[in-house]
């Protein structure tokens, strides 16, 4: 790295994210591949309020905290408005899983519909964690929540995760990824990819949170890897609608992912429950079909 | 028998909903307000009710209008973002004559403002916010005790009048802990439903259609249109548009006195603190100190329709002093109904008013 380089790093310190805060990382990833000519649209969340403790903000280039809602279509606006002046900045709109797959959803499509050339990054962390671990369409089955609490009448959120890579796929978006920040340089080459390609692109990012599953901070990396390692998350990378690229692994039991977390331990505590264990390894399974990421050992 | 317990006044208002029979909860979380959410989506399948978390505060009361129909007790709760996305939807249950509760826990505005602190900002938008004309009845907590209270009494409110009713309260209510006194019951009030013979639109003398309840044998079309007591679509005639909204009107503001309530302290005072909601706390604390009939307290539990009757139970009141969390906004309503004078006493950023204030302010006019 250049000397110049260095000195400006675009996401920088003065943030106040939790120690192990995968967003953080994610953020200093997302712009170190996209380069200091890039606006930010940032979504009410975690990340907004994190990142500009005033004075101490963390951005190095242009940033707007939009709405909860409208991070898509506030987007919208300067991207259609920047074409019309001829200039070429990057526009990145930028939320949480709430802010996507649930509240911003009709802005999302209706901004990825009109085709702006713009790129959408959602940092997964699979729950609203800013107002306190309530579920989103993103927490992911069987996971415990302040508003899908395990107990009695539970066993903790009770659907899937929503295929929010596939919804925007069939809008018609040129590029959609998915990532991890257990593995930053792939993280930073499909970043690299979205901001360059014309029209809407969308990247989802699991970002693990220490805070709202339940684990220590030293283990976000770890985390990252095992939801990758069991199947749980795929990353893929998917063009004009076709999956073109799959990680494939080797894969361990998902239990080796949920026994690392306290928002699953009550499929173990007080005693272990197979049949949720065994549904939730089904959607491994499907998962490993789907994008046939089984890497077969020889014996 | 009714039991002490020391609690959240979010989490009382759930109870207080839950002692009233509410068995719907649609919502979406918002601070300072989401407590309510999680103690309705933990207890709520424990009584046979629905919690469900809705992808935004539009689908949260839209959800509720639409369980209401279903004949349950149904709510949701937020504060001023999403209250703001609610508003569409609450002209929709005010046309359609859908009882629901919608607490709104307030914080600093606008827009994103200030979710972690306190404020009552939102008082002329929950009266008003939504177009066209319309009234609608707010109560304003000043307690934990009255969050479990004033909520179960909305209900009942709601039903009665066949409107979406707001709790008004604000963080520092919502937040606070304290002493509450739970009862062995609340009082539970009726759904009118529809008679036979009538039509879905006819009101009674209290202006209020019975209620139809879904797939109870009722052919009823329900819409945001405008609409003749047949519920027919009835949108370019101007009589039945001007009947329609000043039934709609009238429903709630000709009980305005008969509803009223509040607390009364020294009637015959010559200076009088008008509050709701959290600053009656501040104003609570100044009687206490100074000890003075000529300072009484005229503390609204329900804000809108605002009762101007109330002001002339202060016969030898010179002044009103009207402390809120916000820049004067049911100032303007007390001013509007008195010749005697009002000081508004606004305050901004999330603190309470500090009772010393109050005090010097009453020490000069006395």
């Amino acid at each position: 790295m250049k000397g110049d380089e260095a000195a400006c790093v675009l996401f920088d310190a003065g943030h106040r994210a939790c120690g192990g805060c995968a967003a953080a990382m994610a953020a200093r990833f997302i712009l170190e591949a996209a380069g200091k000519d890039t606006i930010i649209v940032s979504s009410t969340g975690c990340m907004e309020v994190f990142s500009t403790p005033y004075p101490e903000t963390a951005w190095n280039v242009p940033w707007i905290h939009s709405l909860f809602e409208n991070n898509s279509a506030v987007a919208s606006g300067i991207v259609a408005s920047l074409k019309k002046q001829g200039r070429k900045e990057k526009v990145i709109a930028l939320g949480g899983d709430g802010a996507t797959f649930d509240i911003g959803i009709l802005c999302i499509s209706g901004a990825f519909e009109r085709g702006h050339d713009f790129t959408y990054i959602c940092y997964d962390n699979e729950a609203y964690m800013n107002t306190g671990i309530q579920r989103s369409g993103a927490t992911p089955y069987d996971a415990s929540t302040t508003t899908s609490p395990a107990g009695k009448c539970s066993y903790g959120n009770p659907r899937p995760k929503k295929d929010l890579p596939a919804i925007l796929a069939a809008h018609g978006a040129p590029y959609v990824a998915t990532a991890s920040i257990a593995y930053p340089p792939d993280l930073k080459k499909k970043v690299e990819k979205a901001v360059n390609t014309p029209g809407p692109c969308y990247i989802q990012i699991h970002a693990p949170c220490c805070t709202g599953w339940g684990f220590e901070s030293e283990k976000t990396i770890t985390i990252g890897k095992l939801a990758i390692e069991t199947g749980l998350w795929v990353n893929y990378e998917m063009e004009e609608g076709k999956v073109t690229r799959v990680k494939k692994v080797v894969r361990k039991p998902v239990e080796a992912y949920l026994t690392e977390q306290k928002r699953f331990r009550h499929l173990f505590k007080p005693k272990r429950n197979d049949a949720e264990i065994a549904k939730i390894q089904a959607i491994a399974d499907r998962n490993a079909e789907k994008f046939g990421i089984d890497i077969k050992l020889k014996a | 028998m009714s039991r002490i317990d020391f609690m959240q006044g979010n989490t009382a208002c759930a109870e207080g909903a839950l002692a009233a029979g509410c068995r719907f909860f649609g919502g979406y979380p918002i601070t300072p307000s989401t407590e309510i959410a999680e103690h309705m989506a933990a207890k709520l399948p424990k009584v046979g009710g629905v919690f469900i978390q809705m992808e935004d505060e539009i689908a949260g009361i839209a959800s509720v209008i639409g369980a209401s129909w279903t004949g349950a007790r149904a709510m949701t709760a937020t504060s001023g973002p999403g209250f703001s996305l609610m508003m569409e939807n609450i002209g929709f249950a005010v046309m359609t004559e859908t009882p629901c509760v919608v607490v709104n826990i307030q914080r600093g505005g606008p827009s994103t403002g200030q979710p972690t602190m306190a404020a009552q900002g939102d008082m002329l938008q929950c009266r008003f916010g939504s177009h066209g004309d319309y009234s609608i009845i707010a109560l304003s907590p000043a307690s934990v005790q009255e969050m479990y209270d004033l909520t179960a009494e909305a209900f009942n409110l709601a039903d009665r009048f066949r409107i979406p009713v707001f709790v008004m309260a604000d963080e520092i209510i919502g937040h606070m802990r304290e002493r509450l006194m739970i009862p062995d019951s609340v009082h539970r009030g009726e759904r009118k439903l529809l008679g036979k013979g009538n039509l879905p639109y006819q009101a009674d003398d209290d202006l209020v259609p019975g209620f139809p309840v879904f797939g109870k044998g009722y052919g009823v079309h329900v819409t945001g249109l405008t609409h003749d007591e047949r519920g027919y679509p009835c949108a370019t005639s101007p009589s039945v548009h001007e009947c329609l909204v000043k039934r709609l009107v009238d429903k709630v503001e000709s009980a305005r006195d008969s509803i009223a309530s509040c607390d009364i302290v020294n009637p015959d005072a010559r200076v009088v603190f008008i509050s709701y909601g959290a600053p009656s706390r501040a104003v609570e604390q100044v009687l206490h100190d100074i000890h003075n009939d000529n300072v009484g307290h005229l503390r609204l539990k329900l804000v809108w329709p605002f009762a101007e009757s109330l002001l002339s139970r202060f016969s030898n009141a010179e002044t009103f002093i009207v402390p809120e969390l916000n820049m004067g906004q049911m100032a303007r309503e007390i001013k509007r109904h008195t010749n005697r004078r009002v000081i508004p006493v606004p305050k901004l950023g999330g603190a309470l008013h500090d009772p010393f204030d109050l005090a010097a302010l009453v020490e000069e006019l006395l």
